[in-house]
C-alpha cells in the first residue's frame, strides 16, 4: 500500500550529494513530492527533508541505498504521525483587493495567517501550516486575484527522543573502536 | 640558469618543506598506497601528470592502452587477481566517457578501483570548454564515491580518501577528477593514509546474536546449501568458508563470480548456480530447508523467477552491504558482517555433521547433467570442435590452476562451467554488466598481475572485435597473455536466444569475420588457426608451453547452444538439459 513519508538524511557537505540521492528514487521511479535542504543542530552537519509517496517495502529500500552513500550520516523514515512538520507559503495580491472592506483581513486572521508586507500595488500574505491547510487558503485567496503564490517544501521535526548528535556520537565510536583491523588492506 | 620551481623547491627544502607540484604529488599518493601498476591514456588535460610518470618509472609502471576501456578493464582484472586497487588514469573529456563502461562493470562486481580523471583547468569548468566533461556527474551512478579536485593541496587528502572508500566495505570503483591547474600548483607534499570517515563506517561489530540463532538453525537442518559469491573472495575467506563446509559438512553452491572460492574437486563442492549453472546446484536450492548465503546478492540471473525462488529454505544471509539484505530475496537472519570475520564465528558455533543423502542428491543430478549434456559437450566424437572441449583441455593441460579470463556471451558460460578451479582469484570475468569486449583488456591486467601463472582468456568473435585493438598493448610490453577465440561467426548467445525464443530469426548475429590470425601477425603476435579436432590438444599444448603472448583461433560449431539453462522467467528448480 502507498502512503506519504518523510525522509529525513543527515549529510556531509558534499558536492553531488544531492544528485546522488535523485538518482537513488528515480531509479526506483519515486517522484519528490518535496525537497527541502537546510542546516541541522549540528554544526556542518546538513538535514534533507524529502517527502515520498511509496510503499513501505519500497521506502526502505531506497533509505538503506542513502545510507550507504559514503557522504550520508543517517536517513531516518517516517510517517506523518511520528512527525511534527509545517510547509510555508507566501501569497501576493493586489492592494486593491482589500478595499473591499475587510474580508482579507478575515480572511488572513481566521487562517492564522499573516500580513507580511503592504505597498501601494501589492500586499504579501504568509501561512505556515500543512499543505491542506497552505492550499485552502489559497482557494480562499482566489476571488480577490491572486498575483503569485509559491510554497516551500516540507521542514519536520521528529518526535523521537534520541537526537542526531548521540546518533554521531555512536557512530563515532563504532568507527573508531569497532572491528577495525589491525591494518587496512593494501 | 634554474628555473623558477626549482629555486623555490630548493629553498623549500632547507626549510624542511616538500615542495612539488600536484602532478607530481599524486604521484607520492599513490606510491604510498602501494600502487605499482597503473593503466591509461595520455591527453591534454592530464599531460602534467603523464610527464611526472617519467620521473617515477622505477617505482610505477605505466601501461599504456588502446583505449581507455581497455585500461578500466584491465586495471579491475589486476585488482582481482591480485586483491590490490586498480588503478587508470584518462585525460578530461572523451578519455574520462571512455572510461565509463569499465567503471561500471567495476561497480557492478564490486571490484576495488581507483580512476583519476583529468579536468580542464577550474577557471573553465562550465563553460563548454574544449574536451569539458561532467564526468562527476556521468560516474555519480556507477562509483562508490566521486569527488573533484580543484586544488593542488586538496590532492594527498582525497586520493586517501579515495584509496580508503574503494577498498574498504563493500568494495567498489572511486573517481577522483583533477583540473589541469590543480596538477600544475606547487604544494608542500605531506601525505596520511585514511582511516575514518565520519559519515563511512565500514567495519561493523560482530552481529553475534545473529550468527548465534543461525548456528542453531544450521545444526538444525537436514538439508542445507551454503550459496557462496564474490564476496567471498574479496572478504580473503576462501580459508574459512572452506573450513565451515568441512566442519558442517554442508555442500557448496557458487556464483558466476564466486568460481574459484571454493575448489571445484572439493567433495562438498555442488557446483555453479544461474541461468547456465549446474543442474544440482539449481534444481536442490528449491529442495533445501537452511541457504547461507554468504557474498552474494540474489541476482535475476541467480534466482530465475524470485515467486518461485527457495520457497522451502531458511535464509541466512551474510553480507556486508546492509542494502542487499531483503533487496530480492526476504531473509530470516541477516549477518551485517564481513564474510570472514563472520565465518570464522559462526564455525565455532555450529556442530560437526554430514549430510551424506543428501550430497548424493547432488550426485545423481551430476550424473543426469553429465550424460545429457557434459559429456557430448566436452567430450563429442563427431561433428565440429565443441567450446566445451575446448576448455576442458586447457582445464586438463593446465591442471586446473591457470587463471581463466573470459570475455562475455557463450564463450563466457562455457569458461565458467568446464575448468575446474582450484586456487582462488583465478576467475576474472565480467559478472553484472556483462561486458562485451571486457576479456583482451581484461586478461592484460590479470596477466600484469600474475606474472607466474598462465593466464588464458576465452574470447567470443565478437567480443574480440570490441576491443581487439588492446593486441597493440600486448605487443607493446610483450605480455604472455594466451588468448583463444572460439569463433562460432556468430554473437552466439543472442542468437541462442533467437533460436529459442525468436523462432529461429537471426537477425543481425551472423558475424562474417575477419582473418584474426592475420590480425595478430601484424601485431607481431604469433597466432595460429586450428579448425580440426586431431589438432586440438597439440595446439592448445604448443600455445600454453609459448613464453611470449598467443593467439589461437579455434573455429567451433556454429549452432551451438548452452546448456543447462533456465529460461527468463522460470524457476531455478526448472533448468533445462535441453532443447
Ligand atoms: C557491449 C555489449 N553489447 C552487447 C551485448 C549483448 N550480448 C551478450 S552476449 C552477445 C554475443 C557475444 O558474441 P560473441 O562475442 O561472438 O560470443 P559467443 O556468445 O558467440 O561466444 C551479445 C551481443 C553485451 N553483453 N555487451
Ligand atoms: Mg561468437
Amino acid at each position: 500500500m502507498k502512503q506519504e513519508y518523510t525522509i529525513s538524511l543527515f549529510t556531509e557537505d558534499h558536492i553531488g550529494i544531492l544528485g546522488q540521492i535523485t538518482i537513488i528514487l528515480t531509479r526506483r521511479q519515486i517522484n519528490i513530492e518535496s525537497f527541502t535542504a537546510s542546516e541541522s543542530a549540528v554544526k556542518g552537519v546538513y538535514l534533507l527533508t524529502i517527502v515520498v509517496t511509496t510503499s513501505s517495502e519500497l521506502v526502505e529500500k531506497v533509505a538503506k541505498q542513502m545510507e550507504k552513500l559514503v557522504d550520508v550520516l543517517k536517513v531516518f523514515v517516517h510517517t506523518f504521525d511520528q512527525i511534527i512538520y509545517q510547509e510555508i507559503a507566501l501569497y501576493k495580491l493586489p492592494t486593491k483587493a482589500m478595499m473591499s472592506g475587510n474580508i482579507i483581513d478575515q480572511i488572513v486572521r481566521s487562517s492564522y495567517a499573516r500580513i507580511l508586507e503592504v505597498s501601494p500595488e501589492f500586499i504579501v500574505i504568509e501561512k505556515t501550516g500543512s499543505k491542506e491547510e497552505i492550499l485552502k487558503l489559497l482557494d480562499r485567496l482566489e476571488p480577490y486575484g491572486v498575483l503569485q503564490f509559491a510554497k516551500s517544501g516540507r521542514v519536520a521535526i521528529t518526535k523521537q527522543v534520541k537526537e542526531l548528535h548521540s546518533y554521531l556520537k555512536e557512530m563515532d565510536e563504532a568507527n573508531l573502536n569497532n572491528n577495525k583491523p589491525a591494518e587496512i588492506p593494501v | 640558469m634554474k628555473s623558477e620551481n626549482e629555486t623555490e623547491q630548493i629553498t623549500a627544502q632547507a626549510n624542511g618543506q616538500e615542495l612539488m607540484t600536484g602532478a607530481d604529488a599524486l604521484l607520492r599518493c599513490l606510491i604510498q598506497e602501494g600502487v605499482d601498476t597503473v593503466f591509461g591514456y595520455p591527453g591534454g588535460a592530464i599531460m602534467p601528470v603523464y610527464d611526472k610518470l617519467l620521473d617515477y618509472e622505477d617505482q610505477i609502471s605505466h601501461y599504456l592502452t588502446r583505449h581507455e576501456q581497455g585500461a578500466a578493464h584491465a586495471a579491475q582484472a589486476y585488482s582481482m587477481v591480485t586483491g590490490k586497487v586498480g588503478v587508470a588514469f584518462a585525460t578530461s573529456g572523451p578519455g574520462a566517457t571512455n572510461l565509463v563502461t569499465g567503471i561500471a562493470n567495476a561497480f557492478l562486481d564490486s571490484v576495488p578501483t581507483v580512476f583519476i580523471t583529468a579536468q580542464v583547468v577550474s577557471t573553465l569548468i562550465g563553460t563548454d570548454a574544449f574536451q569539458e566533461t561532467d564526468i562527476i556527474g556521468i560516474s555519480m551512478p556507477v562509483t562508490k564515491w566521486n569527488c573533484q579536485v580543484k586544488k593542488a593541496e586538496d590532492i594527498p587528502e582525497v586520493i586517501a580518501k579515495a584509496f580508503y572508500i574503494a577498498k574498504t566495505g563493500r568494495k567498489g570503483p572511486v573517481l577522483v577528477d583533477i583540473t589541469k591547474d590543480a596538477q600544475q600548483q606547487m604544494i608542500d607534499f605531506k601525505y596520511q593514509k585514511c582511516t575514518y570517515i565520519r559519515s563511512y563506517n565500514p567495519y561493523r561489530p560482530l552481529n553475534i546474536k545473529s550468527i548465534e540463532s543461525a548456528a542453531i538453525m544450521i545444526n538444525h537442518a537436514e538439508r542445507p546449501l551454503i550459496l557462496a559469491g564474490h564476496g567471498v573472495l574479496l572478504s580473503g575467506a576462501e580459508k574459512e568458508l572452506k573450513a565451515f563446509a568441512e566442519k558442517t559438512g554442508i555442500p557448496v553452491a557458487l556464483t558466476l563470480l564466486g568460481l574459484s572460492a571454493f575448489p571445484t574437486d572439493h567433495r562438498l563442492y555442488a557446483g555453479m548456480l544461474g541461468m547456465h549453472g549446474n543442474y544440482g546446484a539449481n534444481v536442490l536450492t528449491n529442495q533445501a530447508d537452511v541457504i547461507i548465503a554468504v557474498g552474494m546478492r540474489f541476482d535475476d540471473r541467480v534466482t530465475g523467477n524470485l515467486k518461485k525462488y527457495a520457497k522451502n529454505a531458511t535464509i541466512i544471509h551474510i553480507e556486508i552491504d546492509e542494502a542487499e539484505f531483503n533487496k530480492n530475496v526476504p531473509v530470516d537472519v541477516a549477518i551485517h558482517n564481513d564474510a570472514k570475520e563472520a565465518l570464522n564465528y559462526l564455525t565455532a558455533h555450529v556442530k560437526d555433521n554430514s549430510f551424506e543423502k543428501w550430497i548424493r542428491e547432488f550426485r545423481i543430478c551430476d550424473k543426469t547433467e553429465y550424460d545429457k549434456v557434459v559429456k557430448p559437450e566436452t567430450k563429442p566424437a563427431e561433428g565440429q570442435i565443441r567450446m566445451g572441449e575446448v576448455v576442458r583441455l586447457v582445464s586438463e593441460l593446465t591442471k586446473g590452476e591457470a587463471v581463466i579470463v573470459s570475455d562475455v556471451g557463450q564463450n563466457q558460460m562455457v569458461a565458467a562451467r568446464y575448468y575446474k578451479f582450484t586456487k582462488p582469484n583465478t576467475w576474472v570475468s565480467s559478472g553484472g554488466m556483462g561486458t562485451m569486449g571486457f576479456g583482451l583488456p581484461a586478461g592484460i591486467g590479470a596477466t600484469l598481475g600474475c606474472p607466474d601463472k598462465p593466464v588464458i582468456t576465452f574470447l567470443g568473435d565478437g567480443g574480440f572485435q570490441m576491443t581487439m585493438q588492446e593486441l597493440g598493448t600486448m605487443m607493446q610490453y610483450n605480455i604472455p597473455l594466451k588468448v583463444v577465440i572460439l569463433n562460432n561467426s556468430y554473437l552466439g548467445m543472442v542468437r541462442q536466444w533467437q533460436d529459442m525464443f525468436f523462432d529461429k530469426r537471426y537477425a543481425s548475429t551472423a558475424l562474417p569475420n575477419p582473418d584474426f590470425v592475420a590480425i595478430a601477425k601484424a601485431y607481431k603476435i604469433e597466432a595460429r588457426k586450428i579448425e580440426l579436432r586431431e589438432d586440438l590438444k597439440d595446439a592448445l599444448q604448443k600455445m600454453i608451453e609459448t613464453k611470449g603472448p598467443y593467439l589461437l583461433e579455434i573455429t567451433v560449431e556454429n549452432e551451438a547452444n548452452v546448456f543447462p539453462m533456465i529460461e527468463p522467467g522460470s524457476a531455478v528448480s526448472e533448468i533445462r538439459l535441453t532443447y
